[in-house]
Parts: structure tokens; C-alpha cells; sequence
């Protein structure tokens, strides 16, 4: 007997959509087995990774702030992606933004202007684009790959980081510790709900998700790119040109990590430490898959990881969980959530040996 | 007329019987229930439109594919054929469609791999010397496989099996790569080994191939076989409505309207291929005026990929003025440029070229035709899309779940009626085709011919390429022929026929008549 996954020529429109449910309802499954296992109440577990983590308003604050960079970030790493642009180093673009918003607050000649938090925002976005222009560069003139460019890049720009915090922008008053000094008020979003972190810089996540989702999917450039993505002779046929479509990707994903990279900065940190983000960067890889590359899932797919990661540390501190099984349950969700994307697909085939098969010859 | 070779064998079995073989595929059933019987010494035809489910068999008879139902009987006996190496065990041997041999090795070698034991070269050498000479497959041992033509290659894929103890032989339409002329020869070859006692099953869809080569005839239709006939016998009009289910169709033709405008011209084209194994391009010139068909015959391999990619400007030349259209110098416009002055392509890769597998009908209309209003201040106008998606599917009669049904759901045939319809709905002045017909059944071959001429009668320059003479006699006013990236002049095509064609296909054509667009090409040419 043989198992073969084999494509299906008609996908269910009904099981697209139910897929994750199913997928989330296995996760609990799971879930269930493995806390018992641990010794752990199964509901008392899945209290504190789903419940408790967002049953009060600075909860849901926290989720909001943690999903919002993950969205913002998936949503321009989703424009490469559909074209097959391979954008991993969105952490270092992150970084770059931050530095580029960073200089701005931090230097006296802006200290006075009302157009202060603008000129970050600006600084922050032109500073993720150049960080990517570089991998988009080198594609587009030696063909170098944008993947191992673009990753290696970020240990660059973390180590960029390090040197001015510790180096030429450390805080003077600051007992030695690498930070560089607080940032203004003026250089900081206001806040939007008060005894909250949620300040104004989600609101940028929102408009980048309503530009992504319009240029995605009804602008004639977003479709250029897909078709780039789907099948490069097509595009050659057409007459589109795949360079062009290397720095559209490249270039937005740069954007969105960089006004990732200001939102930390100019939101929750206040200042420049050696590490601005927990790994966003990469984390909005994960979002933008298991949101399809759309910007709507995207949005689903930045709350429910944000989620998972609350969760997580509520269930360490609050049932004992060991870190590793947190993750392992996080884990399992996106494991299910992929694999009943695959059973959209594709269908499994058990091939058992048929009757003609059976007759073996004797030569 | 079977039972006469059962008796001059001496044999009362069939050598090969299939019973009640089916295959189906996730979307297809492509063998619903397949008789066939195959005598010694036979040779049998297996005839059927692109789909019919041919291939699917001849892969279950060599053991590639396995049926699942039904039983295989060799020489009497039941039999699973487990591998195309047992197939070949059994004195099974095939000629695919497509040529199963290593490039970089000489004639010797590839042979030297299919056959059993390890025989050293210099003995393989010595007996592909024996069968060539016996059966008149000349072909050079030690050549290397990549220098040699087409033609050559089949010969010894032929000489690959007749090295073997061979009972049955399977060609899958070999003569769809050889001119009529080598057809003729290979034809001399088969009835050789047929008459020594080897069966053969030959595929193909070209009833005159059949009548003129094959002892019997099982007609396939839709996966399942409409009937059994004497060809020697049966008309191609009643072997016609077996393959198809009913007559065969006409295009009309009336003659061209005179002399338009030149559209297109190509003066002194060479442009090395990017392919290692590619034909470079060495001085076309040819003209295409308003008005007119002007068809391209030729073997593929011969520079038809390099000629297209250079003229649909996916790949663009040194000098801008080799190639004009409507009398802009285009050979450094890139192929977005060059459909804005007008030009139309439809290349003979439909899936993931001319058309995206996976997007929607509308979205694969927006793919060439965005310059028919569908997109306003750089975003796309839905209603725009599916209106035109819709009046293609409704006026090309392409039958499909909808505008909105991706373009892998469609059959081969009425995919490329799509595509023909998206390119001939944006009125191209000129519009350049490859195979336009190409695996497409005999219906809808005729209404994408009918198609182009009404386009041509319309005033639109029209340059077809394909491999299939019929077709082009069918559509073209003026017929060229490519071979080794050479291109021959054109003639009228009443003033030419099958067999002069024939000849020029295999380089040799007298010296260009000067002309306009020829004037300086006074050589004549030579290639093998």
C-alpha cells in the first residue's frame, strides 16, 4: 500500500474557508492530549493561552501592539513573495528604520519642528528601502540571490545598531548601559487609549493594509507582479518586465519593515536599544504565508500569532507550562493550519495493489 | 485480413490482446474499456484525435503507466508489464513522440545503454553497422546525438529497439518531426520489419499515413474505441467520422485581396540561439504585407523558437532596423513596445507562456489585451475585464465553466481558442502564430484557421508558423520554409505543393529570386 498526494482539479470554496477552523479545532485537540500528558488541566491551560492573555482592555492593547508590526511588516513582504521575490532580511530593514527615525528624533536641528514624528515616519521608510535596495541591486545586476543578500544584510544592520548605541549615540546620562537617550514627546505617536502602550503608529499597519490590499489585488502594477511571480515566461510574453518587479518587491517589504522598525522606536522603546525588535521581522514571514499572501488573512494570521505569543508567557507565568511546550503548542497550530492547506490542494491517494498488479510475471 | 497473418505465422494467437483496459486520471478518463488486438507481421494502426486516450495506452502496453482494470495478454498469456525494461524483456520496443536520448553521447553509447549485459562499444558499433545496412537506417555509430537532424535521432531510436530480439514495435506519431519525403522512407523501413514478422502499432491522427502504410485500424474516440476498419478499404472521410464523431470541416478560403501594405520586415536577421543545443539564425529576410497569410513551414528545431522570440521582441536584436513594423524600426523594442505599434503573438506554449494555469479567464485576457480599456489611472476595470473575457468565450465558442474558470480547466483546444480570440479581438495590424493548432482537435483546428483568415481578410498581416504542411496549404497565401535558420523565399501556395516543400525542407532550395525585401540575398543555400 502507498499513500500519494495527488492535485485536486476542483478546490471546495467551502473547505478554503473552513480550514482553519479545522485546523484550530485539531490545535485544541492536540492541546488537549498534550497538557493532560503534562499533568496540566487542559481548560485551565487553554484559559491562559487564549482568555487571559485579552479579558482586559490593556490585554487586547497589548495584542493590537504586538500584531501590528507582524501585519505591517507580512503585508509588504507579501507584494515580493506573490512575485516570487525572496525578501528574508525584513529584521535588518526593521533595524535600518529604527537607526534612520532614531537620527531624526536625536538631532537638535529637528528637536523644534512640528513636522518632527513626520520626518521619522519618512526617515524610517527611506531607511527599510535602502536597506533592500541593496539585495534588489545586486539581483537585478549580477543576479546575486536576494535571499542570502538580504538575511546577511541583517546582521549587518544589527551590527550598525550595536556600534551607535554603544559607540558615537550612547545616552550621556545613561550609567554606561548601550541605549541611546530618550526621544522627545514630540517624537514619540500619542498614545490612543489612555493606562495603554497602543499608540497612533497602528494606525500606519491600517493604511498598509487598505494600500496593500488595493494594490494587490486591483492595480494593474499589483497584477503585473503576480503574473512575474506565476510564471516568468508569461511575463516575458506580456512584456513585463521582471526587473522592475524585483525592485517593487524588494522596495515595499523594505518600506513596511522600516515603518515596522519607527513604530517600535517612536512607540513602545522611546529610544534606541541594541535589540528594537523580538524577531518581527522574521515572525511576518510566517504571518504573511499563513495569512495567503492576502492582506486580510494577514491581518487574522499578525492577531492569532500575537495571540500565541501572549499566551505562551501567560501560561509559563501562570500554570508553570515549560517554555519549550508553549512553543511546541504554537507549533502545532501552524502545522495544521498548512497541512489543511495542502488538503485544499491536493488529496491523498492510498494506491493498494489491483488485480492486474497482482498477477507478478515469471520471466 | 488479420486472420492472413495469423495463418502465414502459423500462428493461432494474437501476439498482443488488451481486454477491457481502463486508466483514469483525477479530471479524465483517458482509456474507458480499450479491445485491441494485434497480430504477427502486423501492422496496426491506433487512430484518434489529440485526447483521445492513445498515449495513455501505448504508456500502459510498455509498462510506463499502469491500467487500472483490465488484462494485457501476450502471445496468449495473461501479463503485468511492471517497467519499460520488462516491456523490452519481452521484445517490446518504442519510439516516443519525443526522443529519449542523452545528447552529449555518441549513436554507440546511448545504444550501448538500453542493451542487456555490458557489450563494449566497438561491438555496438559493429552492429548498428549490420541492422542500418539491412533496414536503409543510415546513421554515423560514433556521431555525437546532438549533431544529428531529427530524422537522424528517430532512426536510431528505430535502430535502439532493432537491436533487440523484437516482436512489437510502437511508434508514436513518428512522422510528426520528418518531411514528407523521409516519411516515405521510414514507411519502406516498417513494412521491412513488419514483413519479417514483427508487429507494429502505429500512432497517429493522419488518416493518409494510415491508408497508404497500415494493415488495420482501431479508431479511439473520447477514451473508448468507436470502431475497427480495413484502411486499405475505408475511405479517410469514414475513418474521419470514427475520430471525430462526424464529418470532417472546411475552411473558407477566398483568394487574397492584392497587394497591402508591408507590415512587417525582416531584412537580414542573424541572431545567435541562447541555447547551447539551438539553431542560430543566419540572414532571414521575409516580408508580410497587409492582407495576406504568409505560412512558415519547417521541421521544428530549425530556428522556429529563435525567429519567434526575436520577432515577438522577448528577445531583442543588435541593429533596430532588421525588423520593422508598420514602419517603426522595432529590434531593440522590448515585447510590451512592440504590441503597442500593433503587433499580436500566440506562441505555441499555452500553459505558463500564453496563458497563466492558474488565474481566471479575465485575468488571463487582461494578460495582453490591457490595452483594450481595462485598465484606468493604473488600476484595473473589473467590468471591463469580464465583459471581454465573456464576448471571447461567447464569439470563439470556448467551452468553459465561465469568465471566471481558471485557465488550467480548459481543455488544450479550447484554450487556445481563447487565446486566439483575446489576441484576434484586439485587431492586431500584425499577428504572428506558432502551431496555431497544435494538439487541438480537428473541430476546433478548423474554426481557429477560420479565424486567422477572417483576420487576414480584415487587412491584418498574418505570419504563421507551423509544422503541419495541410494546415498551411489550408490558410496561407505565400509559404516560406525554415530549415537550419536559414529561410527560404516565399511562393504562392498554388503555385507550390506538398513535395516541393518537402525538398526545401531539408535545406535545399534554388537561388532567392530577387525581390524588395530580398534583393541582396542572391545565394543559393545549402544545409544539411
Amino acid at each position: 500500500m502507498q499513500l500519494r498526494l495527488e492535485p485536486r482539479a476542483l478546490q471546495s470554496r467551502a473547505m478554503r474557508y473552513a480550514s482553519p477552523v479545522i485546523a484550530a479545532a485539531l490545535t485544541l485537540v492536540m492541546g488537549f492530549i498534550l497538557f493532560a500528558a503534562l499533568g496540566k488541566n487542559p481548560l485551565a491551560a487553554f484559559h491562559a493561552f487564549f482568555i487571559a492573555p485579552i479579558n482586559s482592555i490593556n490585554g487586547v492593547a497589548e495584542l493590537f501592539l504586538k500584531a501590528s508590526p507582524l501585519v505591517l511588516i507580512a503585508i509588504g513582504l507579501a507584494v515580493g513573495f506573490r512575485s516570487n521575490i525572496w525578501n528574508i532580511g525584513a529584521e535588518g530593514q526593521l533595524t535600518v528604520g529604527a537607526i534612520a527615525a532614531g537620527w531624526v528624533a536625536l538631532n537638535p536641528a529637528f528637536a523644534d519642528s512640528p513636522l518632527l514624528l513626520a520626518g521619522m515616519i519618512v526617515a524610517g521608510a527611506v531607511g527599510g528601502m535602502a536597506w533592500a535596495a541593496v539585495p534588489a541591486f545586486l539581483r537585478t545586476r549580477f543576479n546575486a540571490n536576494e535571499i542570502l543578500v538580504s538575511l546577511m544584510l541583517t546582521y549587518v544592520a544589527q551590527l550598525l545598531v550595536n556600534y551607535l548605541v554603544f559607540g558615537p549615540w550612547r545616552d550621556p546620562q545613561g550609567f554606561n548601559t548601550p541605549q541611546s537617550p530618550l526621544f522627545a514627546d514630540a517624537a514619540l505617536f500619542p498614545i490612543l487609549i489612555e493606562n495603554t502602550r497602543l499608540n497612533a503608529s497602528v494606525l500606519l499597519t491600517l493604511v498598509a493594509v487598505a494600500v496593500g490590499w488595493v494594490f494587490l489585488n486591483k492595480s494593474f502594477l499589483g497584477y503585473k507582479t503576480r503574473v512575474v511571480g506565476l510564471s516568468s515566461a508569461a511575463a516575458r510574453y506580456a512584456g513585463f518586465s521582471e526587473k522592475r518587479t524585483v525592485w517593487i518587491g524588494m522596495l515595499a517589504g523594505g518600506a513596511a519593515a522600516g515603518l515596522a522598525g519607527v513604530g517600535e522606536v517612536a512607540g513602545p522603546l522611546g529610544q534606541l536599544f541594541p535589540t528594537i525588535s523580538p524577531g518581527y521581522g522574521f515572525t511576518a514571514i510566517i504571518v504573511a504565508f499563513v495569512g495567503r499572501l492576502d492582506p486580510v488573512g494577514i491581518v487574522f494570521a499578525g492577531l492569532l500569532m500575537s495571540l500565541l505569543y501572549l499566551g505562551g508567557d501567560s501560561a509559563q507565568i501562570s500554570m508553570g507550562l515549560p517554555a519549550a511546550a508553549a512553543s511546541l503548542f504554537q507549533g502545532a497550530l501552524l502545522f495544521f493550519l498548512l497541512g489543511a492547506d495542502v488538503l485544499v490542494n491536493y488529496r491523498v491517494r492510498v494506491i493498494r495493489a489491483g488485480p492486474v498488479a497482482r498477477r507478478s510475471f515469471s520471466a | 485480413m488479420s486472420d492472413v497473418f495469423a495463418a502465414a505465422s502459423g500462428e493461432k494467437s494474437a501476439r498482443l490482446e488488451l481486454r477491457g483496459i481502463c486508466k483514469s486520471y483525477p479530471a479524465v478518463v483517458a482509456n474507458d474499456g480499450i479491445d485491441l488486438r494485434v497480430m504477427p507481421g502486423e501492422i496496426h494502426a491506433v487512430l484518434g484525435e489529440n485526447g483521445a486516450g492513445k498515449s495513455t495506452l501505448m504508456k500502459i502496453i510498455y509498462g510506463v503507466v499502469k491500467p487500472d482494470a483490465g488484462e494485457i495478454l501476450w502471445h496468449g498469456a495473461p501479463i503485468d508489464v511492471a517497467s519499460p525494461a520488462h516491456a523490452r524483456e519481452l521484445g517490446i520496443g518504442m519510439v516516443f513522440q519525443h526522443f529519449s536520448l542523452f545528447e552529449t553521447l555518441s549513436v554507440a553509447e546511448n545504444v550501448a545503454l538500453v542493451l542487456p549485459g555490458k557489450p563494449g562499444l566497438d561491438e555496438v558499433a559493429e552492429r548498428i553497422g549490420t541492422v542500418s545496412e539491412r533496414y536503409g537506417l543510415a546513421v554515423d555509430p560514433r556521431a555525437l546525438v546532438h549533431s544529428l537532424s531529427i530524422g537522424e535521432r528517430q532512426r536510431v531510436e528505430i535502430i535502439r529497439c532493432l537491436l533487440q530480439d523484437l516482436q512489437m514495435l510502437i511508434m508514436d506519431e513518428p512522422t510528426s518531426v520528418l518531411t514528407p519525403q523521409a516519411a516515405a522512407r521510414l514507411f519502406e523501413t516498417l513494412r521491412q520489419v513488419a514483413s519479417e514478422g514483427c508487429s507494429i502499432l502505429y500512432i497517429s491522427h493522419k488518416l493518409d499515413e494510415i491508408k497508404a502504410l497500415c494493415h488495420r485500424a482501431t479508431v479511439l474516440r473520447a477514451g473508448k474505441v468507436s470502431g475497427t476498419c480495413d484502411p486499405q478499404r475505408e475511405t479517410t472521410s469514414g475513418m474521419a467520422r470514427l475520430m471525430i464523431g462526424r464529418d470532417l470541416p472546411k475552411c473558407n478560403h477566398p483568394e487574397a485581396a492584392g497587394d497591402g501594405e508591408a507590415r512587417l520586415i525582416v531584412d537580414g536577421l542573424s541572431l545567435a540561439s541562447e541555447n547551447p543545443f539551438g539553431t542560430d539564425l543566419s540572414e532571414i529576410r521575409l516580408v508580410v504585407r497587409s492582407g495576406e497569410i504568409l505560412g512558415i513551414a519547417g521541421i521544428s528545431g530549425n530556428g522556429q523558437q529563435e525567429l519567434l522570440a526575436a520577432l515577438s521582441g522577448e528577445r531583442a536584436t543588435q541593429d533596430a532596423g532588421v525588423i520593422s513594423l508598420c514602419g517603426r524600426a522595432a529590434g531593440r523594442l522590448g515585447a510590451a513596445a512592440r504590441r503597442r505599434l500593433g503587433l499580436c503573438f500566440i506562441p505555441e506554449e499555452r500553459q505558463g507562456r500564453a496563458a497563466i494555469p492558474s488565474m481566471s479567464l479575465i485575468d488571463n485576457a487582461l494578460l495582453t489585451a490591457h490595452g483594450q480599456r481595462m485598465v484606468a489611472a493604473g488600476m484595473l476595470r473589473a467590468d471591463v475585464m469580464r465583459d471581454f473575457a465573456r464576448r471571447c468565450i461567447d464569439d470563439f465558442d470556448v467551452k468553459c465553466a465561465g469568465p471566471d474558470a481558471e485557465a488550467k480547466s480548459l481543455s488544450g483546444g479550447n484554450l487556445q481558442k481563447f487565446i486566439v480570440g483575446r489576441e484576434v479581438m484586439q485587431q492586431p495590424k500584425v499577428l504572428v502564430v506558432s502551431q496555431p493548432t497544435w494538439g487541438v482537435d480537428v473541430g476546433s483546428a478548423v474554426s481557429i484557421r477560420q479565424s486567422l483568415i477572417d483576420l487576414r481578410n480584415a487587412g491584418t498581416a498574418v505570419l504563421v508558423i507551423s509544422e503541419d504542411l495541410e494546415e498551411l496549404f489550408e490558410v496561407c497565401d505565400r509559404i516560406a520554409v525554415i530549415a537550419n535558420g536559414r529561410l527560404s523565399q516565399a511562393k504562392r501556395a498554388t503555385e507550390t505543393d506538398v513535395e516541393e516543400i518537402g525538398v526545401w525542407m531539408s535545406g535545399l532550395w534554388p537561388a532567392r529570386v530577387a525581390g524588395p525585401a530580398n534583393a541582396h540575398a542572391d545565394e543559393s543555400v545549402h544545409a544539411t
